[in-house]
């Protein structure tokens, strides 16, 4: 009988398993095979909230990739960001996520996001900061086209890539350009963003 | 009973992952990079680490997109791989006319990766891969040896549209790996930041960040064209890039797992 539970248990456990393997019905049907999404990786945000990378599909996103000691360009990475964000209507601000995903996760804890975050004076819960593991900095900074490499005392220099996702996750515009606003990214965001 | 033990041994064989694969312990050092991590002179620091003894064949890279379909080539997602990746097989899961034993080459970066994982592993970090590639078959660094650069330098010279060899048909080197040289380009886990300067703390200008990568190459070991080629080929690539002649090898930290 003991045995019998187990079989049963088994069988249940296998047809879990298919489940698992099918394609999950996601809201808004089955992800591009370009989205970004694809990319599985845990985040965890400035409140100590764990997530999803694919969690943020169903709104256009801004999405870059920094670290919390950085003195130089990462301030100015948020600047840029915060300027397009800053740029939009009301209305349309509202629709939009801006997320900063930490090059360091040895050092970049929640609480330290959370100090950026609370000094910077940003817009949560719709902007976030997050971290993952080393494994998913790589993938990610190879999806999004950031170079970095760990310079000594806890540095790193990496390129400037702003990119703008839409719903789905796809790349549809990206930027370089830091400390001023960029017109082309600026007018892709507001595209995505009235584009239902 | 010594039969019984003899299989639960076979069966333990069975049992293992794919990372039953072969490593060959590589202790670590420092040595002067073509990449100096200070972008002069300083020299880089290899902690010791496993490298696998060969590069990954076509049959174990069938074994694992069989056991994860999401990476056959008929599934995988365009966000990680070119519409070129395992071209040369016969179908998603089968080989066609591809050698079992020749080594996977149209992969990309995401699925060298994935691979790695599998077997409980990571891809070569550049030093790593450098530090091995050094040693001839009897020196741990053979670069100042013109005589082996030239030996390197003629693979280089073969025209590639010739099958590829099987893994393992040249002579294993210092560290007890092959085909570190003269077979293919291998991917390397950092293979995205090699060309940002070690050195270059003016960060204010992202485009000069780029540019100035390249003054990151050191003038000091010129002559090793074969290892500023391979840096120069993985510079130019994308994650999601594959190439006839780019397979890959892995690598685990010495202690504990890859990661």
């Amino acid at each position: 009988m003991k045995r019998l539970g187990t079989i049963v248990l088994m069988i249940a456990t296998l047809a879990l398993g298919d489940a698992a393997m099918a394609a999950p019905a996601l809201p808004g049907g089955p992800l591009p095979g370009d989205s970004v999404y694809q990319l599985d990786i845990p985040l965890t945000n400035q409140d100590a909230r764990a997530s999803k990378l694919a969690e943020l599909r169903g709104s256009p996103v801004l999405i870059a990739m920094f670290y919390t000691s950085c003195k130089y360009v990462c301030p100015l990475i948020v600047d840029s960001m915060r300027s397009v964000d800053k740029a939009l209507a009301p209305d349309e601000r509202a629709r939009l996520r801006v997320v900063l995903v930490s090059f360091d996760p040895e050092h970049d804890t929640p609480q330290a996001l959370k100090a950026v975050a609370e000094e910077r004076h940003l817009d949560l819960p719709r902007w976030s900061l997050d971290r993952t593991d080393a494994e998913s900095v790589r993938k990610l900074a190879a999806v999004l086209g950031v170079q970095y490499r760990a310079i000594e005392k806890g540095d790193f220099n990496h390129s400037t890539v702003i990119s703008l996702l839409d719903k789905d996750g796809r790349i549809v515009a990206h930027s370089s350009r830091t400390g001023e606003v960029d017109a082309d990214l600026l007018a892709a965001t507001r595209r995505e963003l009235t584009t239902r | 009973m010594i039969r019984a033990m003899v299989a639960a041994l076979c069966l333990a064989a069975l049992a293992l992952p794919a990372g039953a694969a072969d490593y060959v312990a590589i202790p670590g050092g420092s040595f002067a990079s073509v990449l100096p991590p200070d972008g002069k002179a300083a020299l880089a620091v290899v902690a010791p680490f496993h490298l696998r003894m060969l590069p990954v064949t076509n049959a174990e890279f069938l074994q694992f997109v069989r056991a994860n379909p999401q990476w056959d080539r008929g599934r995988i997602a365009s966000l990680f791989a070119d519409s070129q990746y395992l071209a040369q097989w016969g179908g998603p899961s089968n080989l066609g006319a591809a050698g079992r034993d020749q080594p996977v080459t149209r992969v990309s970066w995401f699925a060298a990766e994935a691979f790695c994982e599998s077997e409980h592993a990571r891809l070569p970090a550049w030093y790593e891969f450098e530090y091995a590639a050094a040693a001839d078959e009897s020196h741990a660094d053979a670069r100042a040896d013109a005589a082996w650069r030239e030996r390197i330098l003629d693979w280089y010279a073969r025209p590639s549209t010739t099958a590829l060899p099987d893994v393992g048909s040249s002579p294993k080197n210092f560290y007890g790996a092959h085909d570190v040289h003269g077979l293919i380009w291998e991917w390397v886990g950092d293979y995205a930041s090699l060309m940002i300067s070690g050195d270059n703390r003016n960060q204010g200008d992202p485009d000069l960040l780029k540019f100035c990568g390249a003054g990151a190459l050191s003038t000091q070991d010129r002559e090793n064209y074969a290892i500023l080629m391979r840096i120069a080929l993985l510079s130019s690539l994308k994650a999601a890039d594959t190439t006839a002649n780019l397979g890959f090898r892995c690598a685990r930290n010495a202690t504990g797992d890859g990661t």
